[in-house]
């Protein structure tokens, strides 16, 4: 068996490369997919301890995630369709009307 | 059942009457009901106040003074020194009693003028609900038995001077002259006020029968007591219109005439001498205040007789002429002749209102004509009024034997003989006296004798109604009869008034160690000097207005500028507009406005919503609007609190 370091490890950094994604990434699409790399290494975090606890509840709210990012993915794309039939970019820099 | 335990009711009657009329008047706009309410009420009060002077004069010397306290008002009653303790209670004495008489009994007369006079006027319920306030208000100020009362009276019939002076409100110089008087009296109010703080602090206790029981016992002329007797008399001063503060009287004519009767020259006015009288144990204790009381009265008494020597608005001329027949009250008070003064207060009440509403008439049938020079001939076309003027006008000329001669001449010789008076303040008395017979026979010739000059096209002179010439006659009576309650000692009668009045007085003129003076020849003489002075004032008159009409005129082109003065009433109104008035506007405009306002106050406020403008301009430039960097920050703080968490 795997021990849960290796897990933990690798959920890290795929974590760390979703945040820098989102952090430095200008394609909208690009954002979203990083958000959507750092919930699954969070996903795999829940799993492996759930693995090595002998625990249910892990497991399960992994799937409330799934659910959760599954809408958010449909939400998400919508906006970034609307987002693109207005203003004719998914350029994140070229989006900032949330200001002063 | 004792009449003195309903004694109160002589203040509540004329209250219901304000209530009443005041809160239904506007809806039952009826001339009749209201007037006899607002009149009745008075009459009730009047009735009342005889009733318990029939029983304070059955009762002996010493036990006419009670006082009835009906409830505690303003308290701070911990028991220590200094606590403050006013309750409503009203005192009955002699002088109190005196002064209610004379404000019902004149204030009844004058309502039921007014029926008459404010006939067919929109504001007619108004007017009799300020009346009756104004009675309310001045029955507790000479009832009261302590001096936060007192001065709640007297800013009570400061307030109906007000309303009553600017009761013609559409006109723009009734409101000025009512602001005029207010804030005249107020300055003098604020003398009143500190005088009472000085009391308070002196005294510990603001009620009449403890602070004049405690100064009974104080020694004569400490500094303190200077300043309280001297603050007072300020606050008299405006009451009473006299110098320095005796602008607001002539303007206060803008009101209505029954107003200028009862309030600016039988009652509210004499409040000032009243109160003087009232404290006279405390003047005891500062006889160089009784000095500068006298010296005001005397100056003030000659100088308004001078300016009424060329007046031409009838009710400007008794205007004059009260501020004058005032200062010879104070001028008795400042001699200590309190009693005297109280008994002019009494006679002129009556002569002056008589003249006051034989103006009123006379106003009245000439179409709201107020120029003499206007006038002339109304003899025949007012008879009644005619007559009764005649007698008002003798009588405050001090012929004998009517009333103005005993009260005047009661004054005259005690500032004569007085030891607190001096040839001097007779001498100035005796000059105001001759004035005062020459203004007030020019008055009438001017009225009612000689060519009519006014326009016969447009004015038709006549007679008042009935409800007007009945209180005429009845004044007239008083002005005839009055004085002879005060028959001088010397004629070998009795004195009734001094008699009446000694006992509340005794004890500041034992302070003072006032000796009775019996010179009977001294009297007589100085007498007989003043009755020829005032006839040869009323002769003067006649020969100038009468026979040689041209004099007036001749000396007033001979004596230009003395004229031009006296017709400008000594400029006294544009010096306070030169030296008050103006100055504080410019103060107030550009310093007070432009400066502490505009700059300060604005400035600050304004100044403040600056500061947070310029910070936000700098600050908002965080807010990029890309969500990136915002995602930035939040990791960065994520990041930050691992790090505490981990590593502190």
């Amino acid at each position: 068996m795997v021990p849960i370091p290796y897990y933990l490890v690798l959920s890290a950094a795929m974590f760390m490369i979703g945040a820098v994604g989102v952090l430095t990434r200008r394609n909208a699409i690009i954002v979203f997919m990083s958000i959507e790399l750092m919930l699954n290494s969070v996903n795999l975090t829940l799993v492996a301890f759930s693995v090595a606890t002998g625990t249910i509840t892990g497991q399960v709210l992994v799937f409330f995630v799934m659910t959760v990012a599954a809408a958010e993915a449909a939400v998400g794309l919508a906006i970034i369709i609307a987002l693109y039939r207005r203003k004719q970019t998914v350029n994140l820099d070229e989006i900032n009307i949330l200001k002063w | 059942m004792p009449m003195i335990s309903n004694a109160p009711l002589i203040v509540l009657f004329p209250l219901a009457g304000f209530l009443l009329i005041g809160l239904l008047g506007w809806k039952y706009r009826n001339e009749l009901v209201i007037g006899i309410v607002g009149s009745g009420v008075i009459f009730l009060s009047f009735a009342t106040a005889v009733g318990v002077l029939f029983e304070m004069a059955s009762l002996p010397e010493e036990a006419r003074r009670s006082t009835v306290q009906l409830f505690p008002w303003i308290g701070t009653f911990t028991g220590t020194s200094g606590s403050l303790g006013v309750s409503v209670g009203y005192q009955f004495d002699q002088l109190s009693i005196l002064m209610t008489l004379i404000v019902t009994g004149v204030g009844f007369l004058i309502h039921v003028y007014s029926i008459g006079y404010m006939h067919g006027d929109k504001g007619y319920w108004r007017f009799f609900t300020y009346l009756n306030l104004f009675i309310f208000a001045m029955l507790n100020l000479v009832l009261a038995d302590n001096f936060v009362l007192m001065f709640f009276g007297w800013e009570g019939v400061g307030l109906c001077s007000y309303l009553l002076i600017g009761f013609w409100y559409e006109k723009t110089f009734t409101g000025d002259a009512a602001k005029k008087a207010f804030i005249v009296n107020r300055i003098g109010d604020f003398g009143f006020l500190l005088g009472m703080f000085l009391i308070m602090r002196t005294f510990d206790s603001l009620s009449f029968t403890s602070v004049m029981s405690s100064a009974s016992v104080m020694p004569t002329g400490t500094p303190v007591m200077f300043w309280i007797a001297l603050l007072l008399f300020v606050g008299a001063t405006g009451k009473s219109a006299q110098i320095p503060l005796f602008v607001w009287l002539p303007d206060a004519m803008a009101g209505p005439t029954p107003v200028s009767a009862l309030i600016h020259a039988a009652t509210m006015v004499t409040a000032g001498v009243y109160m003087v009288a009232r404290c006279a144990p405390l003047y005891a204790l500062a006889p160089d205040v009784l000095m500068i009381v006298a010296i005001v009265g005397a100056a003030t008494a000659v100088f308004a007789a001078t300016i009424g020597l060329v007046q031409n608005d009838i009710k400007k001329v008794l205007a004059y002429s009260t501020i004058s027949q005032l200062g010879y009250m104070f001028l008795a008070m400042g001699v200590a002749a309190f009693s005297a003064g109280i008994f002019h207060v009494m006679t002129h009440a009556f002569f002056k209102a008589l003249l006051f509403l034989g103006s009123g008439a006379v106003i009245h049938g000439m179409h709201d004509e107020q120029d003499i020079q206007k006038m002339g001939g109304l003899k025949k076309y007012l008879p009644v009024t005619y007559a009764t003027f005649v007698v008002g006008a003798i009588a405050i000329a001090g012929i004998p034997p009517f009333a103005g001669f005993f009260s005047k001449d009661e004054i005259l010789w005690n500032a004569f003989s007085s030891e607190l008076g001096s040839p001097v303040l007779w001498t100035v008395g005796a000059l105001g006296a001759v004035l005062t017979a020459f203004y007030m026979s020019r008055l009438v010739i001017l009225t009612f004798h000689g060519k009519e000059r006014f326009d016969h096209h447009h004015v038709h002179p006549h007679e008042a109604p009935k409800t007007m010439t009945v209180p005429l006659v009845v004044l007239a009576g008083l002005s005839f009869v009055g004085g002879w309650l005060g028959v001088p000692a010397s004629w070998g009668l009795g004195n009734v008034v001094e008699d009446w009045l000694n006992p509340v007085f005794e004890p500041a003129r034992h302070k003072l160690m006032l000796a009775e003076h019996e010179s009977h020849a001294a009297e007589f003489t100085l007498m007989t000097i003043s009755v020829v002075l005032a006839a040869s004032g009323i002769y003067a008159a006649w020969r100038w207005y009468v026979q040689h009409t041209d004099v007036p005129d001749r000396i007033a082109g001979k004596f230009a500028r003395t004229y031009r003065i006296l017709l400008n009433k000594y400029y006294v109104d544009e010096a306070y507009d030169a030296v008050v008035v103006r100055p504080t506007q410019t103060a107030s405009d550009k310093f007070l406005w432009k400066g502490v306002d505009v700059i300060i106050i604005d400035g600050a406020v304004n100044g403040t919503a600056k500061v947070i403008a310029i910070a936000a301009q700098t600050v908002r430039r965080v807010q990029t609007g890309v969500a990136q960097s915002y995602a930035m920050v939040i990791v960065a703080g994520i990041v930050a609190v691992i790090a505490a968490l981990l590593f502190i």
